[in-house]
């Protein structure tokens, strides 16, 4: 017996939540991929904390994800059927975070990105007109500062550093930096969630993200490049073909297993 | 704990954590880091992650200077036959719980 997969609700409350919830739950897939192999054993228990802090607050915005599907008419929805149920098509993360790791440089600028998003946006979160989601903001935003000081602090020193780590953090920057446009793209979900006052358009968060991104790059000595037509699109659904192996590793075990608890 | 450590090993700090308020900084391990900010950082990640603490303080391990542990005997030992060193004469009021 296979657990059948869900469909969720197409409520843009519900997929604002979906973004944010399945952009933490897949970045702390990533981050958990260093645990055992970070380059010292400080950093490890480092990313593995951040990982954890991330499956935190996911748990927290899915779970919230679908108790709004039930409370607009649709079905009822648990974190877990919300994590472990979902085909890749209705998993509504950043492309970005779903990339591969890369090398610890990749991995600190796309957390430097990422984290200093979040911290934006749960700071605007914490005035949410939906109580239970400005309360999980007020915990989370705590959390994306000091991930965001974390991974700043490498960018600077390894895109400042030797040769060697200066040549690495600008190859990881020209390689994510396409992907980091999809945060700030407007949709009609954005505009909608906004007009709900659930939370701010994410696109109203770029002006403010670029300028604390840039002053970071320039302490790294880098530069930051053009910006380029290319947009993924992973917030709608449409993924890069790394999706579908994180989530069959993830969802493995409860799709085989039914409920599976220890 | 060498006194040079090798160029590409990162110097060791000692990790001293704050309980809470009006608690002393207790000694609770040791760790890796390039400088100091780091290494208050990473404090926060293995030292603190349990909500143990509410301040971090960290010393470069070499900075610490210590007593020689052949010293032990004559440092210390003539202290344990000098009862009247220590305050146990006195008869301390019911309320005073925590001395």
């Amino acid at each position: 017996m296979t657990q059948a997969s869900i469909a969720v609700s197409p409520d843009a409350s519900v997929q604002y939540l979906l973004r944010i919830g399945d952009t933490c739950l897949i970045l702390a897939q990533r981050l958990a991929e260093w645990c055992g192999h970070a380059p010292v054993v400080e950093e490890d228990i480092a990313l593995s904390n951040m990982a954890l802090d991330l499956i935190g607050q996911a748990r927290a915005v899915l779970t919230r994800a679908g108790q709004l599907e039930a409370e607009r008419g649709g079905e009822h929805h648990d974190e877990d059927q919300l994590a472990f149920l979902r085909d890749e098509r209705d998993f509504r993360n950043l492309t970005l975070v779903e990339l591969p790791r890369g090398d610890f440089a990749v991995t600190m600028l796309r957390n430097f990105a990422v984290a200093s998003f979040l911290e934006l946006l749960w700071q605007r979160l914490e005035s949410s007109s939906d109580s239970e989601l400005a309360g999980i903001a007020g915990k989370a935003v705590k959390e994306a500062r000091y991930h965001r000081e974390h991974a700043a602090d490498w960018v600077v020193r390894l895109g400042d550093g030797t040769t060697e780590s200066a040549a690495r953090m600008k190859a990881a920057l020209d390689g994510l930096w396409p992907y980091v446009a999809e945060i700030f793209e407007a949709d009609t979900v954005d505009e909608l969630a906004a007009a709900a006052r659930i939370g701010p358009r994410w696109a109203d968060l770029r002006d403010e993200w670029r300028a604390r991104f840039e002053s970071v790059i320039g302490a790294a000595s880098l530069t930051l490049p053009a910006d380029r037509p290319f947009r993924s699109t992973g917030k709608s659904g449409r993924h890069s073909e790394h999706l579908g192996y994180i989530l069959a590793e993830m969802q493995h075990l409860q799709r085989s297993f039914p409920g599976g608890v220890w | 704990m060498s006194a040079a450590p090798s160029p590409n090993e990162w110097p060791l700090w000692e990790v001293f954590v704050r309980s809470k308020a009006g608690l002393d900084h207790k000694h609770c391990g040791s760790l890796h880091a390039a400088d100091a900010p780091m290494a208050i950082q990473l404090a926060r990640d293995v030292y603190t992650r349990r909500q143990e603490g509410t301040s971090v303080w960290v010393v470069r391990s070499d900075q610490i200077t210590a007593s020689d542990p052949g010293d032990k005997a004559a440092y210390f030992d003539p202290m344990a036959d000098k009862v009247y060193r220590h305050p146990t004469f006195y008869e301390l009021p019911k309320s005073l719980d925590h001395m």
